[in-house]
């Protein structure tokens, strides 16, 4: 694993429309995250959490500042090149799940590695490897309409690690999902940044989803105003011998 | 919590050494709350003279069992059943120090919301972690930290709706400058306790609103 920060932004702005109408979505945020780190980003409405999201996932350029994804700085990459880098190395996971209805849930993961040239063979198994970690191998030929809310989330966020992603960006993702569904979505995120090295950031604002994560940082009015130090071990919280 | 009635929940299952009662009242709660054993002894002694609980074994060993009586049976089903108190809202350190906060000159009251909001947060990460790395199989455990994460989770989210409600209240009172100037009444409030008024609020006041009776 080596030590180059997956997503690195640099004093990045962002601004819509011009004047008087000028909205600043994001204003000189900064912000790097390492391998096996899960960043958890949480504001409330309008204060540029989605904004930041589809800059560090490539689908909008900031207005100034640098976004670094892998090393590879975005500034001057082709829009082919970006594609790219998006199909390889980030994947998303929405609030609303986004799968396919047409396709069923190995169909729905093995699909990015099949645009990226991947044999359709090689993308399936791949794509039924994915599931099964998951806990979903028995549910791979189901359509999405055939899935509770808590499988769907799973197919989605299978879909967001095939292959060999490093990057993993997800917006609300347990927001339509009861508090166990979450809790399950956000247990196998962390664990996708503990066991395979993958990042995740994830935007929320809810703070019990965000406690799954490493690192919190909050987001007010376009800046990043705080975040969280290191977490402390258990025991400051539970009885120990020595307590008794 | 109350230790009496835990002790008596114990107890309904068998009698058992004050020792014993301690490990597994920690063990019942998930190792969250911790007891001394001063306060099992104490607890027991009143259990005992209130005739809920009675001693057996030789008076002065310190291995004297307990066993719970009918009468501590009802005590104990009935206490099962009764609500706990929720009428009025308890004297909450933190919603007084925001309300305070409002009327400190200088006081930037984002800031200090912020700085709960990120302790709260920091607390919730710890909890979590002892969440995912607790075996699934203790049920204790789990219902001990969500009774937590769901706690801190409603004092983070009071402290979300402040933010909005002092920043609308806030741009409202940025809003009424710029009308045309109404003299109306004087804040009687505000001149009377002598406390500043704290930037853009200038008619916010604790006493102009409905008293909330707190309990401590």
């Amino acid at each position: 694993m080596s030590n180059t920060p997956i997503l690195e932004l640099r004093a990045v702005s962002k601004s819509y429309g011009r004047g008087d109408a000028e909205v600043h979505a994001l204003r000189e945020v900064s912000l790097t995250t390492g391998a096996g780190e899960m960043v958890a980003v949480m504001g409330p409405s309008g204060s540029g959490k989605s904004t930041l999201l589809t800059i560090a996932g490539t689908l909008e350029d900031p207005t100034t500042g640098d976004v670094l994804v892998g090393g590879q700085p975005l500034a001057g990459m082709s829009r082919h090149g970006k594609a790219r880098l998006r199909r390889q190395t980030i994947g998303y996971v929405f609030q609303d799940f986004n799968l396919l209805p047409g396709l069923t849930a190995a169909e729905n993961v093995s699909l990015p590695l099949e645009l990226d040239g991947l044999s359709a063979r090689k993308a399936r198994l791949a794509g039924l490897r994915a599931l099964d970690g998951l806990g979903l191998g028995e549910r791979s030929g189901h359509y999405p309409d055939q899935l509770s809310g808590g499988e769907r989330q799973r197919v989605a966020i299978a879909r967001a690690m095939v292959g060999e992603r490093r990057l993993l960006l997800a917006d609300e993702p347990s927001g339509a999902l009861d508090s166990a569904n979450g809790e399950a979505v956000m247990r196998l995120l962390h664990g996708a940044c503990k066991n395979r090295g993958m990042t995740a950031v994830v935007v929320t604002h809810d703070a019990q989803l965000a406690s799954w994560a490493d690192r919190v940082v909050f987001l007010r009015d376009g800046r990043i105003t705080d975040q969280t130090g290191p977490v402390p071990g258990p025991e400051s919280l539970l009885v120990t011998e020595s307590d008794k | 919590m109350s230790v009496r009635h835990a002790m008596l929940a114990l107890l309904s299952e068998g009698p058992s050494y004050g020792l014993q009662l301690r490990e597994e009242f920690e063990a019942r709660t998930g190792d969250v709350w911790p007891l001394n054993v001063g306060q099992v002894y104490t607890t027991l002694q009143r259990l005992e003279r209130d005739g809920l609980v009675v001693s057996e074994g030789d008076e002065d060993s310190p291995q004297k069992a307990f066993r719970i009586t009918e009468e501590g049976m009802r005590e104990l089903d009935a206490w099962l059943r009764t609500p706990p108190d929720l009428s009025s809202p308890p004297r909450d350190e933190l919603v007084m120090k925001i309300l305070i906060a409002l009327r400190v000159p200088g006081a930037n009251v984002s800031e200090v919301i912020q700085s709960h909001r990120r302790y709260l947060v920091e607390l919730m990460q710890q909890w979590t972690r002892i969440k995912e790395d607790a075996d699934p199989a203790d049920l204790s455990l789990g219902l001990a930290v969500d009774a937590e994460l769901f706690r801190l989770d409603a004092v983070v989210r009071w402290l979300d709706a402040a933010d909005g409600r002092i920043k609308r209240a806030a741009a409202d009172a940025v809003l009424a400058d710029m009308r045309p100037a109404d003299p109306g009444p004087a804040d009687p409030d505000l001149g009377s306790t002598g406390l500043a008024k704290t930037g853009p609020l200038p008619r916010m006041s604790l006493s102009t609103s409905r008293k909330v009776r707190t309990r401590r």
